[in-house]
């Protein structure tokens, strides 16, 4: 039997996935003899043509990381997953628009202006812009067009599984490759949409500091103390997103004495990560008047960049005003 | 801003105040503006922010809370936690780029018929002023291009 066929791309992300995947170290030996790799262009020189000429669904598994914020990525998103019979949404862009996803706060020309005109140590007297289209003498030079929006994976293409983080755990990653590996030996796939990689609960129970009752009379920021190692971030004023963020990762940075930023991800049902948490600190707030804990609350300097710090791209309202 | 606009309002309302303020001001035949959809909730404090955003994201151009006064909740402290998730909220709708006002926190007893009468024609009034906010209309043209 012919071995399954894998693809790996690299959209609108920092290429920390891909590094990912070689977090599992020796084990990538197995990846490339138990995978007939057909795509993957940070390691193996593949070109598009060459997807391009391959049939329908020929690929069997897909693991595309990165958000999908230019005509680029959109592009070889709908080739890949034309050409693939399982697509997998890998990291937290692909999954919610991770830190790409926060260019949603502003629109293609507030970048554009900032990047190219208003930069203090930019030297760009004539206002020179990316142009879609360039003639030189050689011909015609092109660029992908970016857009305002900032996309998630699945919300441009249909994907079947989600594997979660910035980037996914090495343990999980191969998790989740021999999960594949069984499954398409067995056929008997996990149902369709399910985040793979992950564990059910959420990451404050792998966290393994002392929880009290949470009651919070000031928020603080890592750099203003050296929080107590024993007890729970949040109860220190931390904001830690342990609470609305899926289990999986270990609660490797709770453990290193900083906050969980929710790369992983909301637990399932869970249709706004941000929303949940900010609810979760606001209501741990302990001071006796309602005017009090307003006050308090108010105290968070960036809501946004906080509690959707991965996740603006899918959360419901998913951008700015343009 | 087009003069035929009629504000679309999702109003969260506690079951122990606002919902039988609510319920006074029709037994007592005020009048108010039709345009809010009112919701009743156990407590202001079951008013989860993901409520207030998905009503915004799918349509809504306002959103109204309405809870008991503090010291007043059926629960004891349910709309404390209001009172704290509230400013945080418009502190991050704000950075997404709606209008202030356009979320509101009000405090509306049993008792208080004529106060949800009020609140409720002043809030669509100011909304009105503010003009439709049509969320999802901002992804149509790039989406549609792109489809």
């Amino acid at each position: 039997m012919s071995k399954p066929k894998l693809a790996l791309y690299w959209a609108a992300s920092c290429g920390g996935c891909e590094i990912a995947v070689l977090e599992i170290k020796e084990k990538i030996l197995d990846v490339a003899a138990a995978f007939d790799i057909v795509f993957w262009p940070v390691a193996l020189d593949f070109k598009y043509k060459d997807v391009e000429t391959m049939a329908d669904k020929s690929i069997d598994v897909c693991l595309f990381n990165g958000a999908i914020r230019n005509s680029e990525n959109e592009y070889v998103a709908k080739l890949l997953r034309d050409k693939s019979k399982i697509m997998v949404a890998f990291g937290a862009c692909a999954t919610m628009g991770g830190i790409p996803g926060l260019a949603n706060l502003s629109n293609r020309e507030e970048l554009f202006d900032l990047v190219y005109r208003d930069q203090p140590s930019l030297d760009n007297a004539d206002g020179v812009r990316p142009q879609l289209k360039t003639e030189v003498a050689e011909g015609e030079l092109g660029l992908p067009e970016i857009y305002d929006t900032v996309r998630t994976l699945d919300q441009t293409v249909d994907v079947d599984y989600y594997v979660p983080g910035c980037a996914p755990e090495a343990e999980q990653i191969w998790g989740v490759i021999t999960a594949v590996i069984e499954a398409l030996k067995t056929g008997v796939l996990p149902p369709k949409g399910a985040k793979l990689g992950v564990n059910p609960k959420t990451c404050c129970d792998e966290c393994k500091k002392v929880k009290e009752e949470k009651k919070i009379k000031a928020f603080r920021r890592p750099w203003e103390f050296i929080p107590d190692p024993e007890k729970c971030l949040l109860e220190q004023g931390l904001i830690c997103m342990g609470p609305a963020t899926v289990a999986g990762c270990g609660a490797r940075c709770t453990t290193a004495n900083m906050p969980c930023r929710g790369c992983y991800g909301p637990p399932a049902d869970v249709l706004d990560q941000g929303a949940k948490m900010l609810s979760t600190v606001a209501s741990i707030i302990d001071a006796p008047t309602p005017e009090e804990i307003a006050e308090i609350a108010a105290t968070v300097p960036d809501p946004v960049g906080t509690f959707y710090r991965f996740g603006l791209a899918s959360s419901l309202l998913r951008r700015a005003r343009i | 801003m087009s003069t035929d606009f009629e504000p679309r309002i999702i109003g969260f309302l506690c079951r122990w105040c606002s919902y039988n303020g609510a319920d006074l001001a029709g037994t007592s035949r005020m009048k108010y503006l039709p345009n809010m959809v009112p919701i009743r909730t156990n407590c202001s404090g079951r008013v989860d922010p993901t409520h207030v955003l998905k009503a915004l994201a799918d349509g809504a151009d306002g959103v109204l809370i309405a809870g008991c006064h503090p010291g007043d909740c059926h629960y004891i402290n349910g709309n404390y936690r209001t009172a704290g998730r509230y400013p945080l909220m418009e502190k991050l709708l704000e950075q997404l780029g709606l209008e202030h006002g356009r979320v509101r926190l009000e405090w509306i007893s049993a008792a208080e018929g004529d106060k949800f009468a009020k609140t409720v024609t002043e809030f669509t009034e100011q909304i009105r002023a503010l003009g439709p906010l049509d969320w999802g209309k901002q992804f149509e043209a790039e989406e549609a291009k792109t489809a």
